[in-house]
């Protein structure tokens, strides 16, 4: 293991919520260290880091990914997408709502990654059922809810978006 | 827990990725182990060479009899793949119990692949289909058979200094049938136990089948008895009972935090059911 002084920091350059950042950091930071540490958008969450939980759920070039299982110098030249320029799109006004309402948020540590993952099945597949979103959100921890509020309020989402 | 200080290349060209290997250095393809283990102070190595620029290991094609899979292909593309689910129907059945969503939008084919995790889907399919492995080297381009590349736990036929540029397996044939059956405590967790089944079938009997599983040994584990006790026959209660039985000596699984090695083959033995009539059905 080579020392960290001895490492030179390497120049990172994306686009995070729709704004251009650049910042010089270790090779070995991850993204979600990075968007937290250096950006300071602290919605992203760390819960296992080690790919388990799902809290650092993040959209990079259009797909969700793991912030804990991807490194910041991997994002360089991507779009990076967090809770807070999501929630800011309007994307998942709907969705949000649906999660106050059904009580699908309770200590609220796992939601920004919860939303972050059910927005990506509501938008491709809003008529997903029931098994279909447990499936999908199968990677997202939630230790206070039993999950049953979470499915209602994808759920509705995706069945008031397929009446529109 | 953070990762250990490490370089950082990112090579455009699987010449300059070769170049930068050998010594204390780790490939970076997908890095949904990796990044895991790099996290967990599991490994550290002085370098990290991260193939993700290199273009020429993306993408499926199909090249006569073959179906070639770019070792950097994300399982999220051979899940939406027409060309996988129309010629490599056995891949496209497993995909999705790999891990979840976020996870599949990363993971790449190759790296499955180099892990060689005996629980993986991937490795199991690649065997089940009889499939092979392109390595490139500072020597040239090899090709290695599904069965000579798994040697052992997490050990492949990959010498130091060696990536993986492509998997390849055969296009589907018409007398082909192909059944995917895991089971797992929670979808997207690794099998408990599971089978990929390929079975070539002569009308009504099997002309040969290659039932491959996953958990159950230090590779993915062929079940040659298990092939041998339905070759000839038709699937059947007898023929189904007969492969079951073989899978005794076919298997050698583990006891895990999960489960003791006699569950692991109880529920491979449960598997094999499932996949046959699947099959047999079809």
């Amino acid at each position: 293991m080579p020392d960290s002084i001895d490492i030179p920091p390497v120049v990172v350059t994306a686009t995070v919520n729709g704004e251009r950042v650049s910042r010089a950091v270790e090779p070995r930071m991850n993204l979600v260290d990075f968007l937290r540490e250096e950006l300071e958008l602290t919605g992203s969450h760390i819960g296992c880091e080690h790919g388990v939980c799902g809290a650092c759920t993040v959209r990079v070039d259009g797909t969700i990914v793991r912030g804990c299982l991807m490194l910041a110098v991997q994002a360089d030249g991507a779009q990076v997408l967090t809770i807070e320029g999501l929630s800011e799109s309007g994307e998942i006004a709907d969705l949000q709502e649906n999660f106050k309402t059904r009580n699908a948020a309770q200590c609220g540590f796992c939601t920004p990654g919860m939303l972050m993952t059910a927005a990506e099945l509501l938008a491709e597949n809003p008529g997903a059922g029931r098994t279909e979103i447990r499936e999908h959100i199968s990677g997202n921890f939630c230790r206070c809810t039993g999950y049953q509020a979470i499915v209602d309020a994808i759920e509705e989402t995706g069945k008031n978006r397929g009446e529109k | 827990m953070k990762p250990a200080p490490f370089n950082y290349a990112k090579p455009s060209s699987v010449d300059e990725a070769i170049a930068l290997l050998g010594g204390d250095a780790t490939l970076l393809a997908g890095g949904q182990s990796l990044v895991a283990t790099l996290n967990m102070r599991l490994s550290a190595p002085d370098l990290l060479v991260d193939i993700n620029g290199i273009g020429e290991l993306s993408g499926i094609s199909v090249d006569g009899g073959t179906v070639r899979i770019g070792a950097l292909t994300r399982h999220r593309e051979l899940e939406r793949s027409e060309v996988i689910a129309a010629q490599a129907p056995l891949i496209a059945e497993a995909v999705p119990l790999i891990a979840h969503p976020a996870i599949r939008n990363r993971g790449t084919i190759g790296g499955s692949i180099a892990f060689a995790d005996p629980a993986a889907e991937l490795p199991a399919c690649l065997l089940a289909l009889d499939g092979a492995v392109e390595i490139a080297g500072s020597g040239g381009r090899r090709k290695v058979s599904a069965g000579e590349f798994f040697r052992g736990l997490y050990d492949t036929a990959l010498e130091e200094g060696e990536l993986i540029t492509a998997i390849e397996v055969p296009v589907a044939a018409g007398n082909q049938r192909f059944a995917v059956e895991e089971v797992a405590r929670r979808h997207g967790d690794y099998g408990m136990a599971g089978v990929m089944a390929s079975v070539t079938v002569n009308g009504a009997a099997v002309e040969a089948a290659r039932l491959v599983y996953l958990a159950a040994g230090g590779t993915p584990m062929l079940a040659e008895g298990a092939g041998a006790a339905l070759a000839g026959n038709a699937i059947d209660e007898a023929s189904i009972g007969a492969a079951q039985s073989a899978l005794q000596d076919d298997l050698d699984p583990f006891d895990d935090m999960n489960s003791t090695a006699a569950t692991k083959l109880h529920l491979a033995r449960v598997m094999t059911e499932r996949a046959l009539k699947r099959i047999a059905g079809a």
